[in-house]
């Protein structure tokens, strides 16, 4: 499938910039035919990030239609004109429960709901809320791979996993995963990386960290053309490490005070004025060797 | 009283008092980490002054990080874990559970306030 995404509209945003569309400007070189693109299609795509949906969370002064955000989000993402190549969720589809048998009822339920989706091509990543109490047993059973990569018109997409060690952690089996992963890839590859929790020291106070998560960015350095998504944080956020992006995802659920902008890492109270305010997700424009381009959704 | 006690009494006269030569451990301070909570979650300490942190938990795996002064531990049932902590600065400081432990595995903090000596 061919996307007719216009470049020179693109442009023209690129040039405005600002409002809720923020436009990345990571200015990529144009991607040099080798091995890595011989036979691979190079079109613009576009793909939908979604997180922290938190299915199953209870707390009307939160979010009192927390039983029908993710179905309105699904609704959204199905009414965008133009239908993305394929949707991720970066992590804490399901909200916490020491219970095994609910939170397996909950990530049935979860699943139920985004089969609703019209793409079927839909990834997953998990949070420390699906996977960090059974080390993603739960996790695997429903949604596949902990961590796995794959291919799509050109860039080479990495999912990682800092979420069911309960330590956070990638830890070192993951870690030479990553590097044998990267290994035959060339320095101006594009790539890729989903996370649930930053991989840098985001704010340490909070633990929006993740411990060993400056291993996986060195093994991403030598790479012209990375950059992660992410979520965990429940806002946009904005972040390089060097030349390397990160951008953190809103949630599906309820928003969270900027880091260190209040002294408890706490929910922000629904507003009945405002509903919905700070809730969303993102269209990711894809245009292979060149850029990026994030607009930011929010639900109404 | 004969000659021996009377120089018995005088060498105990001359030593120093017993504080100041021996090494007195640093008290220690118990922290019992269960869901979802710290006891006690306000610690008041004052600059300069080493203390043992001793953190048991109750019921499962939690962790203790305080980002300040990188100081972390990972707290397991059934073993106690002592950390020795000199705080080389006055303020309050917040700690924080970091193994995740459950819906309210968030609010799992405590804060320890530094006293500038004096």
């Amino acid at each position: 499938m061919t996307h007719s995404i216009d470049r020179r509209k693109f442009l023209q945003l690129a040039g405005l910039g600002g409002g809720a569309t923020f436009v990345s400007g990571l200015g990529f070189n144009v991607f040099a035919a080798n091995g890595f693109s011989v036979g691979l299609p190079v079109e613009d795509f576009y793909f939908v990030q979604l997180s922290d949906t938190h299915w199953g969370f209870k707390g009307a002064d939160k979010n009192p239609d927390a039983a029908g955000t993710l179905q309105k989000a699904v609704a959204a993402v199905n009414a965008l004109d133009k239908q993305p190549d394929f949707i991720v969720f970066t992590g804490d589809l399901t909200h916490t429960t020491d219970d095994a048998q609910e939170r397996k009822r909950r990530m049935s339920e979860f699943k139920d709901i985004v089969g609703e989706l019209k793409v079927k091509h839909v990834r997953f990543i998990p949070g420390e809320h699906d996977a960090s109490l059974d080390k993603g047993e739960a996790y695997q059973a429903f949604f596949g791979d902990l961590h796995y990569s794959f291919n799509h018109k050109g860039i080479h997409f990495i999912a990682l996993d800092n979420v069911s060690d309960p330590a956070a952690q990638l830890g070192p089996t993951q870690l030479a995963w990553l590097q044998a992963d990267l290994q035959p890839l060339p320095a101006n590859a594009p790539i890729v990386v989903f996370t649930h929790r930053p991989l840098f020291d985001l704010y340490a106070k909070w633990d929006w960290m993740t411990r060993d998560g400056q291993q996986a960015i060195d093994l991403l350095m030598r790479f012209q053309n990375a950059v992660v998504f992410y979520g965990h944080i429940h806002q946009e956020h904005h972040h390089f490490t060097g030349h390397i992006p990160h951008h953190a995802a809103k949630s599906l659920i309820f928003p969270l005070p900027a880091p260190g902008s209040v002294p408890k890492r706490a929910p922000i109270p629904w507003n009945p004025a405002k509903p919905y305010n700070d809730l969303g997700f993102r269209n990711i424009e894809a245009y292979p060797w060149k850029n990026y381009r994030i607009e930011e959704k929010t639900l109404t | 009283m004969n000659q021996y006690w009377k120089k018995c009494l005088l060498y105990l006269l001359l030593l120093p008092p017993l504080a100041a030569t021996a090494n007195p451990e640093p008290p220690v301070i118990v922290i019992k980490a269960s869901k979802f909570l710290f006891q006690p979650a306000k610690i008041e300490l004052k600059k300069g002054q080493t203390v043992i942190l001793e953190f048991t938990s109750s019921d499962r795996m939690h962790g203790f990080s305080l980002p300040d002064f990188a100081v972390r531990a990972d707290i397991e049932p059934g073993k106690p874990m002592r950390v020795s902590f000199t705080p080389d600065k006055a303020g309050s400081f917040v700690f924080r559970c970091d193994i995740f432990c459950g819906d309210g595995h968030e609010e799992m903090a405590g804060e320890i306030i530094v006293q500038d000596e004096g």
